[in-house]
């Protein structure tokens, strides 16, 4: 009889091995997926025979599919580790006043400058960083509480002031033009992903992805309370701190790209563990490779589903909100299965 | 007696939020390689000296001596190698196996980055054998009873092949089957020369395999001594304020409460 208690679930190795394949297939799809030679998926030889095709593949699709992959890893491994750290299985990267203070951002420089991409992409960069040093500014000038607490409350604060300055920056906007620019990028997407763009965060997220990698398995530990992580001989507070720190600035580089996609940090680690137990070792690279393929499933089916796009963070809050309730109301309560 | 392994000299704490003082000028001796318990009330500043010994907290005035050298002059990596700590209770949000858990006793054995080898899990394993565990390795930590959280709490502590091992109230929440257990497996780790030293607001549990007994009363040393001298009728009322009495029947030794 099959035990329920029983922890991990499948091999993390096969695992990795049937996400890596199903994700290259998906790519592969994605790629001859569009508008033009025709609508839908295209025959590859007739793609690669045809010289617009090809233009449209190499400026186009190659660097958005890049972009989701990376976009997905950064967001749903920094969604991971915002979850170990603060031992709450219901945290995810915009916790700490990151994706107010984007949001802020990016709807201040369209209301400033007009919507210009890339201005667009540095102040929402720029705001969400400012988001996270004001929620850690402010968690240490509070004086009660753990540092967690802190953060959190101070995280709560941030993001409520960030988001009561973009109401009135939407109220004060030209509902006609920038009111609409702002709304869209709200809702997030990968329309102006390219070469350019991919180029301009893929530093950052490649070193946000790289450390939190390295750093799975002490992540386990870190997800104890202090005392036990510095009895088992690590200085909690630092680590957590800093593995905070460059989780936060793969998100902000991630968003400053795509806008606000929602539910990628929440859900899939919670499929990861469901997929492979808790352990960080193998529940993390699992996170990255779910969240770049959930990242471009919802692309490739928002830019290619309708005539018109549809809004990358629609679909990912659509599929998470599904796969949620999916989680809470299986066998397990999710309580278990975390 | 043999050497003392752990010597504080005139200890003070105060917490900062509360500016409440815990501890008041405490020098006491810790003997080495037997099991000592640290015996008090509620609130009379047990936790505190444990976190202090673990180095977790930094005493206001005093200095704690490990093997006759400062506490803070000690790495991270070398103090848990030495010393590591069985928490009250913990709460595991994540359904870790159990052999992942405690394998997270290898940490100062392994590289900032590593990740546990072969060698950790033989070691692992035989933590879990040591607390009777070993079957359900695989099983998750948040499916176990309250007894089994101690054991396995105790197990990842012994991944940590400590030399001192600490431990904050490990049966205030169990029952008397599960205490009885936990105590016994202190007893046999004590026999291997371990150095155990568990906080305990019950007599009982400190009668049962306790050789030496630090009693503190509103963080101060109340006694201290091997605990066949300090288990008396006597120092028990004074300590908790209640009719308390000793009866000796075998080798063991029986406390119980006066009826008026």
């Amino acid at each position: 009889m099959k035990d329920n208690n029983q922890a991990r679930k499948l091999k993390p190795a096969y695992v990795i091995l049937i996400l890596t394949l199903i994700t290259s297939i998906v790519i592969a799809i994605s790629l001859f997926t569009g508008r033009y030679p025709k609508a839908g998926i295209s025959s590859p030889t007739i793609v690669l025979t045809d010289d617009l095709a090809l233009k449209i593949l190499w400026i186009i699709r190659i660097p958005r599919i890049l972009s989701a992959l990376l976009i997905g890893a950064v967001l749903a491994s920094s969604g991971y580790v915002f979850q170990m750290l603060f031992a709450n299985p219901l945290v995810e990267p915009g916790f700490l006043g990151v994706s107010q203070g984007a949001a802020f951002g990016a709807a201040g420089s369209i209301l400033l400058f007009g919507y210009i991409p890339v201005l667009t992409q540095i102040s929402s960069a720029l705001f969400a960083v400012i988001g996270l040093i004001l929620s850690f500014s402010l968690a240490s000038k509070f004086n009660f509480g753990g540092w967690i607490l802190r953060l959190i409350l101070a995280g709560i604060a941030v993001s409520a002031l960030f988001s009561s300055g973009l109401g009135l920056l939407k109220y004060i906007a030209d509902p006609m033009s920038e009111l609409q620019d702002i709304t869209f990028w709200l809702l997030g997407g990968l329309w102006n992903a390219d070469w350019k763009t991919l180029l301009s965060i893929l530093f950052i997220c490649i070193i946000s992805l790289t450390i939190l990698y390295l750093y799975r398995w002490r992540l386990n530990i870190l997800s104890l309370d202090n005392r036990s992580a510095h009895a088992a001989g690590i200085s909690p507070v630092f680590e957590k701190r800093l593995l905070l720190f460059i989780a936060t600035a793969g998100t902000a580089a991630a968003i400053s790209v795509s806008g606000l996609v929602g539910w990628v940090g929440l859900i899939v680690p919670h499929l990861a563990r469901k997929l492979v137990g808790s352990d960080s070792r193998f529940a993390l690279p699992v996170s990255m490779i779910l969240g770049a393929l959930y990242l471009l499933i919802c692309d490739t089916v928002g830019r290619s589903l309708l005539a018109g796009e549809l809004p990358l963070g629609i679909l990912t809050s659509i599929g998470g909100a599904l796969l949620f309730i999916i989680l809470l109301t299986s066998r397990k309560s999710l309580g278990k299965t975390i | 007696m043999t050497e003392n392994i752990f010597s504080l000299e005139r200890i003070t704490y105060t917490y900062q939020d509360s500016a409440k003082t815990v501890l008041h000028d405490i020098s006491l001796d810790i003997p080495n390689g037997v099991i000592t318990s640290l015996l008090g009330p509620n609130g009379s500043g047990k936790t505190t000296l444990i976190d202090i010994l673990l180095g977790w907290k930094k005493p206001n005035t005093g200095k704690v001596l490990v093997k006759g050298r400062d506490l803070s002059s000690y790495s991270r990596r070398e103090r848990s190698k030495l010393i590591s700590l069985v928490p009250q209770n913990e709460p595991l949000q994540f359904s870790f196996t159990l052999l992942d858990y405690v394998l997270f006793g290898r940490a100062p054995y392994l590289p900032q980055l590593g990740l546990p080898g072969k060698k950790d899990i033989e070691i692992a394993f035989e933590a879990l054998e040591s607390v009777g565990l070993t079957d359900l390795h695989s099983r998750s930590i948040t499916s176990l009873s309250g007894g089994e959280r101690q054991l396995i709490m105790l197990a990842r502590s012994l991944a940590q092949q400590p030399e001192i091992l600490l431990l904050d109230e490990p049966t205030s929440s169990l029952d008397p089957g599960n205490t009885e257990k936990v105590l016994d497996i202190l007893q046999e780790l004590g026999k291997s020369g371990l150095t155990i030293l568990f906080s305990t607001h019950d007599p009982s549990a400190s009668a049962h395999i306790a050789e030496y007994i630090i009693m503190l009363s509103e963080g101060k040393k109340f006694l201290a001594d091997k605990s066949k001298f300090i288990l008396t009728a006597e120092n028990l009322t004074n300590l908790y304020g209640a009719k308390l009495n000793v009866t000796h029947v075998d080798e063991s030794i029986i406390i119980y409460r006066e009826s008026n």
